[in-house]
């Protein structure tokens, strides 16, 4: 059994599990590392919501232009191929589905794939949703990057939801520190664990959780071929 | 009829107290500072601003927070590591915040230009942003009814103008710009340059001119000629 993953172990992961061709948003925070593990064989075209298609690493030195920036207004660079358009086609492109894949972080994401990750609904927070909800309800998948527990050990994978949501059964891949989860119509299995036994686990959700599959089942071929 | 300013001051001349006001960009890319600046040193104030933030640092939109001149602010993001202005007015009580879905906020501007009532959005269904809002089950599928933002006024950045208003905008600068020029009742357009009529490709511009009502030129030489014939230059024969 190998041992826990860290934040980079998530992020490789996810990279090689994207398909592809794919055309990806990775939204803003921990999902842009993965990013830095996306190879040029997989020819994928990264998204960003401020109204870029082809967007490239992050710009340093010289190539740091303070008009091209990504979600999370950092500098990043264009790549051969890259389109801009405004910000209404920008959420088009993300609502109207043409988005194969989106990875969020997450506060909490329920088994049946609700997904919380845009405020705490604390009385003194002040709340920002940006594009989380957009991207939620729009992309063909949704993917979910976050640490399995939070500092005080509670899970972040609930029965239900206590934050405020961020969209509706939209989650449909979990990938965590010690285990990646499948969600498939309120159904919850685990692909796989890392440094703790499938038992262990479970015992620490209150999700109900299917052991990982001894041979390939359809919920773990990559997510499917863009259209 | 296109108007091209000779300074900042003079373009945005025309914006009342109370009046609502679209400004461009994401962050500070495309967002119009010298008019915005310009609107601060004008005094205006009571205004309901339209940004998908609401200010960074202690610059352009953020001074107006500051100094108290936005009365309530649309945005889909106010807050962020920089966003101090903003938090302190908000925790104050003394700004109000409509949150709206970045993708939703951008449909509402776009659907004020194009004479649009309203629409039915997935995005939000479900969730504490569509408390109160009609919705609809269309083909299984969960909408929330949203409507348009109308504006009095919009400021916008683009790169260059030509002298039939039309524009063209730089990378992600772009942002809002478009669909902001469109929704507002009077635009007002920072560039760095504005050319002679026939100078853009027609192919290439993102913006018609029919939306623009005012051009400033914020490059500094360009400016500097403008000012020479002072005020507002009436464009008959672009």
């Amino acid at each position: 059994m190998n041992g826990k993953l860290d934040r980079g172990g998530i992020a490789r992961l996810i990279a090689g599990d994207i398909p592809p061709g794919s055309y990806v948003n990775l939204g803003i925070g921990q999902p842009t590392l993965i990013a830095d593990h996306l190879t040029p064989e997989q020819n994928i075209t990264l998204h960003t919501e401020n109204g870029m298609l082809g967007m490239g690493p992050a710009a340093t030195g010289d190539q740091i232009d303070g008009d091209l920036i990504n979600a999370g207004k950092l500098p990043v660079t264009e790549l051969p191929g890259a389109s801009y358009f405004h910000h209404a086609d920008s959420f088009a492109i993300m609502r109207g589905g043409h988005l194969d894949v989106c990875v969020l972080g997450a506060f909490q994401v329920s088994g049946t794939g609700d997904l919380a990750n845009w405020h705490t609904g604390a009385e003194d927070a002040i709340p920002a949703v940006g594009g989380a909800m957009d991207l939620a309800t729009g992309a063909k998948e949704v993917w979910v990057m976050m640490s399995l527990f939070d500092r005080d050990g509670t899970a972040k994978l609930v029965p239900r939801c206590s934050y405020p949501l961020t969209g509706i059964g939209c989650v449909t891949r979990v990938y965590t520190n010690e285990a990646v989860f499948l969600l498939d119509a309120g159904s919850v299995r685990v692909r796989a664990t890392y440094g703790v036994p499938f038992t262990g686990l479970a015992s620490r959700i209150d999700v109900p959780l299917l052991p990982p599959a001894a041979r390939p089942r359809a919920g773990d071929k990559p997510a499917g071929r863009p259209g | 009829m296109l108007l091209i300013a000779a300074t900042a001051d003079d373009a945005i001349r025309g914006i009342s107290d109370g009046a609502t006001v679209l400004i461009g960009g994401f962050g500070n890319a495309g967002q119009p500072m010298d008019l915005i600046d310009a609107l601060l040193r004008s005094g205006t104030t009571g205004l309901t601003v339209v940004n998908n933030n609401a200010g960074q640092a202690d610059a352009g939109l953020a001074v107006l927070i500051r100094e108290r001149r936005v009365r309530k602010i649309i945005c889909s993001f106010p807050r962020q590591s920089d966003s101090w202005h903003f938090d302190a007015a908000y925790r104050a009580g003394e700004i109000e915040l409509e949150l709206v879905p970045q993708g939703t906020l951008a449909e509402r501007i776009r659907a004020a230009g194009a004479g649009i009532g309203g629409f039915f959005t997935p995005t939000g269904y479900g969730t504490m942003l569509a408390e109160g809002k009609e919705t609809r089950v269309i083909d299984g599928r969960g909408y929330v009814f949203e409507t348009p933002i109308h504006a009095d006024a919009a400021l916008i950045k683009a790169l260059k103008a030509d002298r039939s208003g039309n524009l063209i905008y730089r990378k992600t600068a772009r942002n809002f710009g478009p669909v902001m020029a469109a929704a507002a009742r009077h635009t007002i357009v920072q560039v760095s340059e504005v050319v002679q009529s026939g100078e853009l490709d027609p192919e290439h511009v993102v913006t018609p001119g029919i939306y623009v009502d005012v051009l400033v030129a914020a490059e500094p030489g360009r400016a500097a000629a403008a000012q020479g014939r002072g005020g507002l230059e009436r464009v008959d024969t672009p």
